[in-house]
Formats: structure tokens, C-alpha cells, sequence
């Protein structure tokens, strides 16, 4: 192909071909392994933040007992959700733990030690979905504190509402999986593909949406397979296999994949008439509607060359990964442990740290594996703005940021940066792309916040200004009242002496 | 016309006043940090060269010659090219502060930039009609106009760049000088004709 | 010689009178730019840059007589709006920025006197006469305008504690840095 045939090509099909990485997957053996339940850990320690938005506020208090699914905490505001008990047992303390987030952070936690019997909470039976309004459905879901369960962690109640007032046609179920590693979703769709497919008619019959669409990547035939066989009934759900490429699981991505339209930047793919949920949640939704359970458990992909029994695992919401670690055996100390995928995952610092709705998977990495470079200079070989899915220029972007000039990388379009880490993954200079990209994105954040914070002390020195300007007008003012009363009241005495006066003269008179 | 295009080609790049003739340096590695700024002294300076290539025919046509008053040139120029300067200050400041504020000091300077007074000596020198002169003065202040932002956008992705530190600021710019004066010599072998 | 004399002299008064007349053409009030720059500024009044208020380091900004780093409870975001309104550059990593810190009092020292009350520019702190009083976190700008006050000391300036929400990844290495170093 000549240079001209290929420009034509690139201009005829655009640079959406190209985006995207094709990373080894590593999912199996773990894949293929049934999934495990994790003994019951002595204590779980369930943060009280667990999803976007603000933490959930506790309803509990230190001594009480809790049976399995009882509200520990309650959502706090519009974008929140509420947290319950994984297990019966006792609270015994409401403190704080290290976060799983790449900073090490601690994060305000509930400990439960558990009591052995894992007793449920006794629910009312389930009623039938398909008899209530979509509002009810949102509620209950929300009630059941479900949460996307592709990472992002925003309420899916909020999300089934959105898509109802965006009054969407067709909703979209994320079973890419694109991250490497992790099979946490391959394995629910095999083993509970029914009760997935459940919980899709209830979220399409919670947004009024049309038709389903179950995005797969081709790399699972199995759960393919399985997802095909369960959805074989109902003519509106079907399934989509699609190319493996990472990040097949961004929702705009998919979105694309499955129809062909392009989201626009500034957009969400409600505006194109699709919500995107993940497989997860449908299942959360299944077993909150259907078993009146909220999530309090889920399946977590244990992976990596250190761990001896890699697999998918059982895992109840506040379980640390020290329990989890010490269930799948260690082969060899780990040089890097990661919470979530390869690619996005954030790094921990240690293994006390809980598993949370969001934890897709906990990865114990060799040292090979890991694989750590001094990152050296920018060659320019372009290979990052090949791999970007969005369209960007990391390479442009991060020697902005390099030299602290944020609004230079604004300008080239950080905003729409996904932080999916394709450019740092492909560098043949090691250049920690993303990290320059998710520095700047906080950095923006926090002056962001500081102009807010000095906007509203603003209002708060206006204010008190004023005050003080009534406090002093109001006193003069008092003052002067109380000065024309005193004159009044002297007035009138003297008017009344002089009439008392009067009288007694008139009386020594008579 | 083709005399006038071969003037005006022949000023602004083959004899370049600032990477050939050397003129006007102190703007050209002052205000080349980006192109913005670049850009508007590049207009003020070019409107003060035509202005005083226009000025100081006149003067030397009218007043100087006739009166045999040769020995007063610089000094009159300068008197020309200042007050030129000080009405171009005034309009910037007025219609773009924020030009104003990116030109600082180097906008009074242009008083003493050299390569207005030599282009406006050099003029008078050849001996040129007026129509003449103006071109070639607009010619050689397009030439310093166009250098000034070719710098500055060079400058601006040199920021980017990994420097060693020694270099760091201004040596690594009198590097990229360089290689530019180099690049603007090769317009020497263009064949106008 | 007159004539030297003569010709300088009229070309001197003529562009003087052309200046002159420009001058007048072109006059710029150069107090719109006073007002820009103080609606920019926190507006607490809180002294710390040495300035008589806001308006006062507004318009050492304008004069330039003042940097755009002179307002401390602005922090980066100020600076860099203030050196965007003045069409100056400024090195951000230079500027010193441990981190916000605002005010707490101790409780086992504070007397309730009151008198920190009426220095808080936003109203910050609460209290009555013989009661401890306290800082709401939310509104205290970090300005020290009480520090000073408190007859006891019983105000002191914290650090503002990093939480997973206000935790920025820090800047990477830039790299190549070791090759140079």
C-alpha cells in the first residue's frame, strides 16, 4: 500500500480504527477454575465510601448486633448508597482503615466481628418486579445499596433513573471485561447467566428501554455461550460478541462497537438513546429484586504469577485482602499488589485493606511481571497517539504537564482523557503517560476547589460587612428612638407636673 | 511590479535584517517566547519601520539635501523614530493591554532598536525613489516580523523540551539562532531573476 | 547653522504637538483594570499581603509593584488567574505551596473572650462570652487574622488533614531525569 492509499484509508475510516491496545489477557487458567467461597474471615471492615459521591452516614452503633444484610449505614445526599452488613456478628468498632486507592489513605470503616452463623436478615417475600412502577424498582435497588460493578461505583439507581428521563431505547450490558487478568464477570456470566439475564428484563423494565444488548469480547466463547442460552427466550435481549481489544470496557467504546455511532466528547451515550450497565449489576439487581438481597458480596478474580491457586472467589464486602491472599495461597512474595485490573487498578500499599462493591479483582504480581522501568526520553515515534482511544495527544499533553502548563494539556483535550492507560502501556520509553495525565487531572481538581473555597469566603466577608453596617445603622437608630422616647416621657412629665400643678393650685383655689 | 516583488523578497529573506544583517537582536531574543506577543511586536515594529522609512525619505529629501544638513541625519532620524515609537505605545496601550503588559520594556526600545534606524539609514544611503524605499523598508520589517514568530514558535516547543541544564534559558535559544541564521543563509543562492 | 538650528527646532515642536495631540486621542483610565483584578482577589480583607485589603493589593497588581504570588489564601489558582489578567508568566513550581492550613482552637486554653469573634473577616469562628470557642473548617480561609488576637494562644494554625478526596497524584519524574542529573 502506498503512502497515498494509506492516507486515503486513515481518512475514510477515520483514526477510531486504531484505537485501543491488544495487551496478553492472562485470564486463564483463573477463568477456567470454579468459582471458590472464601471461608468467613473473623472481622470484616466495611467503608462506609464504597461508591462515588458522599460516604454513607452509620445507623449503628459500637456493641450492637447485626444479622447478614442489615443497613449499616444510609446513603447521604442524592449521589450516595447504602452499606450493610456482610455477615452477623457483632460491631465492635467504627473507625477507620487504609483505603483501597492508590494514595493509602485511611477511609472511615465499620468492623464486624463475625459471629460464625452468617444468619440473614429476615426480608418480606419478593414481589414481582414486572407489577411495579420503574420508580419502585429504582428504590429498591437503592435500598439494596447496588452500585455499578464495572469499577465506576456510581449508584444504579441514579443510573436507571437517568436513563428513564433520557427515555432510552436501548440498554447495554458490559460483559468486555477488557482488562486483563480478570475474569470475575467471564465467570458470572457462565455460572449465573440466567439470573443476569433477569436482571436486565427488571432494568429494562425499570427504564422503558426497548431492547438489550449484552456486549461480550470474543475472547470468552464459554460465557458467550452461556449468556446465548439463557437470553434465547426473549427476542429483545441479545447478545453481541465483540473484538477483544482493551479498553473495550469504557462504555462509549462499546457503545460504538455495538452501533456504529460515536459518542461525541462532551456527550453521555444517554444523548444517543443507550444506558450501559455492567453485567454485574444486572446480576445485583436480579438478587435485590428477586431475593430481596442487597450487595453485600461479590466475585473477585484472584490472579497473578505470585498466587499458587489463581481463580474467582466469593468474597463478602469487607474481607481483607490479607484473607483473601492467605485463601489463594501465595507462591512467592508479590513485588506489586494491585486492586482491580493491570491497567487501571490502583496500586496497595499493603494487605490490609478491604474489598469493596468495586473490587473487580486482586492481583499479586511478580517482579517479571511487573516489570518496572526507568522511563526515559520522548522518542516521538507517535505510538501513544496511535493506541489512544479518544483521540488524543498523550505525548503533547504530558510535556505540557510536565512543565506545569495544566491549561496547555486542557487545551489539547485532558478533559476527555479516560486515564485507560493505553499510551503508557505501549511506550517504548516507559513514560508513565497516565500518571502525568492523572496528576494534572487532581492538580486541576484542587484549584478548582480553592477558587470555589475563595468564591465563598468572598460571600462570607460580603456578608459580615453588611451586618456589621446594619448592626451600627440599627444601633444609631435604636439609639435615636430611645433619645426621642426619653424627651417624650420628660415632656410629657413636665406636662403632667405642670397639669398636677394646676389642679392643686385650682383646688387651693377652692 | 516584478521589481517591486524582487525588492520585497529580496529584504525579507535573502538579506534578512536580523539573521543576515545582524539588526535588531535585543527584540528578537526578548519577545520570542511566544508567538502571541511575537507577533505584536513584529506588527509595531513593522509599522514603526515603514513609518520612519517614510519620515526620514522625506526629511532627507526635503530638508536635509537642500540644506546640506547631512551631519544632522541620525540625529533627526532618531528624533523621527522616537516620536514614532511613543504614538505606536500609546495605541498598544490603548487597544491591547494585555500586549502592553507581554511587550514591557521592549516596546519603548524600539526606539534604539537598531534595525529601524539602520534600515532608515540604509535607505537613504541607496539613494531610492521614495516608492522605492518604502518597499524595501516594509520588506525588511516583514522579514524581522516573520524570523521573530519562525523564533518564537520554535521557542515555544523548546520549552517542552528536555534541556540540559547548562543550557537551560537563553544559551539553548542562541543555539537554535544559529541553526536558524543557518537555514536563512541558504535563501542567498535564490535566483530572482 | 541657523538653519540646522532652525529645521531641529520645528521638527521638534511639530512632533511635539503630534505627540500631544496622541497623548490626548489615546488616554487610557487605568483604574478598569484595578476593579478587574480585585474581583479576582479573595476579598476576606485578611492584611496577609501587607497590602491595606484587597483593593489595596489590587492595585499594586495593577501598578505592578506587587507579583502575582502575593496573595497566600489565594494559592495556585489565584495566581495563575492573576498572572493570565496581567499578562505576566510565573513559575508555579517555585511557589511554595505546603498546603492549605486553617485555624483550631485549643480548647483546654481558650478563656471565651471573644475577641478572635470580631477579627474573623468570614466569620469563621463561634462562640459566647465564657464558652469555648470553635473554628467552622469550612469557612475559615486560613488568613491568621486571630492568631494574633488571642490573648491566651490558643489559636494555632493546622494543616488541613489530606483526605482520599482532596489527594492529587503527585507529579511524575519527569523523564530522562536521571540520564541528565
Amino acid at each position: 500500500m502506498g503512502l497515498m492509499e494509506k492516507i486515503f484509508a486513515l481518512l475514510e475510516h477515520g483514526p477510531g480504527e486504531h484505537w485501543g491496545v491488544h495487551p496478553d489477557d492472562r485470564k486463564r487458567p483463573a477463568a477456567d477454575a470454579p468459582v471458590r467461597i472464601l471461608p468467613l474471615p473473623e472481622r470484616l471492615h466495611v467503608p462506609l465510601q464504597q461508591h462515588i459521591g458522599a460516604a454513607a452516614r452509620p445507623i449503628v452503633l459500637v456493641g450492637q448486633k447485626v444479622l447478614k444484610g442489615q443497613l449499616l449505614a444510609e446513603a447521604q445526599g442524592v449521589t450516595s448508597a447504602n452499606i450493610h452488613a456482610s455477615t452477623s456478628g457483632t460491631i465492635t468498632a467504627i473507625g477507620e482503615i487504609t483505603a483501597p486507592h492508590p494514595s493509602g489513605l485511611p477511609c472511615a470503616a465499620i468492623t464486624i466481628t463475625a459471629d460464625g452463623e452468617d444468619r440473614w436478615i429476615e426480608t418480606e417475600p419478593a414481589v414481582d418486579p414486572f407489577s411495579l412502577a420503574p420508580k419502585d424498582i429504582a428504590a429498591r435497588i437503592a435500598a439494596a445499596g447496588v452500585v455499578g460493578l464495572g469499577g465506576a461505583t456510581f449508584p444504579s439507581a441514579l443510573k436507571l433513573g437517568l436513563g428513564l428521563r433520557a427515555k432510552i431505547h436501548t440498554l447495554i450490558l458490559n460483559g468486555g471485561e477488557c482488562e486483563p487478568y480478570l475474569s470475575c464477570d467471564d465467570r458470572l456470566m457462565r455460572d449465573f447467566a440466567a439470573e443476569i439475564v433477569d436482571g436486565v428484563r427488571i432494568m429494562l423494565h425499570a427504564t422503558g428501554a426497548q431492547k438489550a444488548q449484552i456486549g461480550i469480547e470474543d475472547n470468552k466463547p464459554e460465557a458467550i455461550a452461556a449468556m446465548t442460552t439463557a437470553a434465547r427466550k426473549y427476542a429483545e435481549i441479545t447478545v453481541c460478541p465483540v473484538p477483544a481489544r482493551y479498553p473495550m470496557g469504557s462504555e462509549k467504546h462499546l457503545f460504538s462497537a455495538l452501533t456504529g455511532q460515536e459518542v461525541p466528547a462532551d456527550g453521555r451515550t444517554t444523548d444517543l438513546g443507550a444506558l450501559v450497565h455492567n453485567v454485574g449489576t444486572a446480576w445485583a439487581v436480579h438478587e435485590a429484586l428477586r431475593n430481596n438481597r442487597p450487595l453485600v458480596e461479590r466475585i473477585v478474580t484472584v490472579n497473578g504469577s505470585a498466587i499458587a491457586f489463581p481463580g474467582n472467589i466469593r468474597v463478602p464486602v469487607g474481607a481483607l485482602v490479607e484473607d483473601v491472599l492467605a485463601y489463594a495461597s501465595l507462591k512467592e512474595e508479590p513485588a506489586r499488589l494491585v486492586m482491580g485490573g493491570p491497567m487501571m487498578g490502583s496500586l496497595l500499599p499493603h494487605t490490609r485493606v478491604p474489598v469493596v462493591k468495586g473490587s473487580s479483582g486482586i492481583l499479586a504480581l511478580t517482579a517479571a511481571e511487573a516489570a518496572a522501568y526507568d522511563p526515559g526520553p520522548c522518542i516521538r515515534c507517535s505510538s501513544c497517539v496511535r493506541a489512544c482511544p479518544v483521540g488524543l495527544l498523550p505525548l503533547e499533553m504530558s510535556a505540557r504537564i510536565a512543565t506545569s502548563d495544566l491549561n496547555g494539556a486542557v487545551d489539547l483535550g485532558l478533559k476527555d482523557c479516560i486515564a485507560c492507560g493505553c499510551c503508557s502501556f505501549v511506550c517504548p520509553s516507559h513514560i508513565p503517560l497516565v500518571h502525568y495525565f492523572n496528576h494534572a487531572k487532581g492538580e486541576l481538581a484542587a484549584q478548582g476547589r480553592t477558587q470555589l473555597r475563595n468564591e465563598a469566603a468572598k460571600r462570607l466577608a460580603v456578608a459580615r460587612a453588611e451586618r456589621i453596617e446594619r448592626d451600627t445603622r440599627e444601633k444609631a437608630e435604636a439609639a435615636a428612638r430611645r433619645k426621642a422616647e426619653r424627651m417624650a416621657q420628660k415632656a410629657a412629665e413636665a406636662a403632667a407636673a405642670a397639669a398636677a400643678g394646676n389642679t392643686t393650685a385650682s383646688e387651693v383655689t377652692t | 511590479m516584478g521589481e517591486f516583488l524582487i525588492l520585497l523578497v529580496s529584504t525579507a529573506l535573502v538579506n534578512n535584517v536580523v539573521l543576515i544583517k545582524f539588526l535588531g537582536l535585543c527584540p528578537f531574543m526578548g519577545v520570542s517566547k511566544n508567538t502571541e506577543s511575537a507577533l505584536g511586536m513584529g506588527m509595531a515594529t513593522t509599522f514603526v519601520i515603514t513609518l520612519a522609512t517614510a519620515a526620514t525619505w522625506i526629511l532627507e529629501a526635503w530638508l536635509l539635501q537642500p540644506l546640506g544638513l547631512g551631519y544632522l541625519r541620525i540625529l533627526t532620524f532618531i528624533l523621527v523614530i522616537a516620536a514614532t515609537v511613543q504614538f505606536v505605545e500609546m495605541v498598544v496601550k490603548k487597544s491591547s493591554p494585555e500586549l502592553y503588559q507581554a511587550l514591557g520594556i521592549y516596546l519603548p526600545l524600539i526606539t534604539t532598536n537598531c534595525a529601524v534606524l539602520g534600515i532608515a539609514l540604509l535607505n537613504v544611503m541607496e539613494k531610492s525613489s521614495f516608492v522605492h524605499s518604502m518597499v524595501a523598508g516594509f520588506g525588511s520589517a516583514l522579514g524581522f516580523t516573520l524570523v521573530l514568530l519562525i523564533f518564537a514558535g520554535l521557542r515555544e516547543r523548546l520549552a517542552l523540551a528536555r534541556v540540559p541544564a547548562a543550557f537551560v534559558g537563553a544559551p539553548i535559544g542562541f543555539v537554535l539562532a544559529s541553526l536558524l541564521a543557518l537555514a536563512f543563509m541558504g535563501f542567498s543562492g535564490l535566483n530572482l531573476k | 547653522m541657523i538653519a540646522a538650528i532652525l529645521s531641529l527646532t520645528l521638527l521638534g515642536i511639530a512632533l511635539g504637538f503630534g505627540l500631544g495631540f496622541a497623548a490626548k486621542k489615546f488616554a487610557v483610565e487605568v483604574d478598569a483594570n484595578v476593579a478587574e483584578i480585585e474581583a479576582l482577589m479573595p476579598g476576606t480583607n485578611c492584611g496577609q499581603c501587607g497590602f491595606p485589603g484587597c483593593s489595596g493589593a489590587a492595585a499594586a497588581l495593577a501598578s505592578g509593584t506587587a507579583s502575582p504570588t502575593v496573595c497566600p489564601p489565594g494559592g495556585k489558582a489565584l495566581i495563575q488567574a492573576l498572572a493570565a489578567k496581567l499578562g505576566v508568566s510565573v513559575d508555579l513550581s517555585g511557589v511554595a505551596d505546603e498546603g492549605p492550613k486553617i485555624a483550631a482552637v485549643q480548647e483546654e486554653i481558650c478563656i471565651g473572650c471573644c475577641r478572635c469573634l470580631k477579627d474573623c473577616p468570614t466569620d469563621a469562628i463561634v462562640g459566647a462570652a465564657k464558652q469555648i470557642h470553635a473554628v467552622m473548617r469550612e469557612a475559615c480561609t486560613g488568613c491568621e487574622a486571630c492568631v494574633d488576637r488571642c490573648p491566651t494562644g490558643a489559636i494555632t494554625m493546622d494543616p488541613v488533614p489530606m483526605t482520599l478526596q482532596h489527594w492529587v497524584w503527585p507529579k511524575p519524574l519527569s523523564e530522562g531525569a536521571k540520564a541528565w542529573a
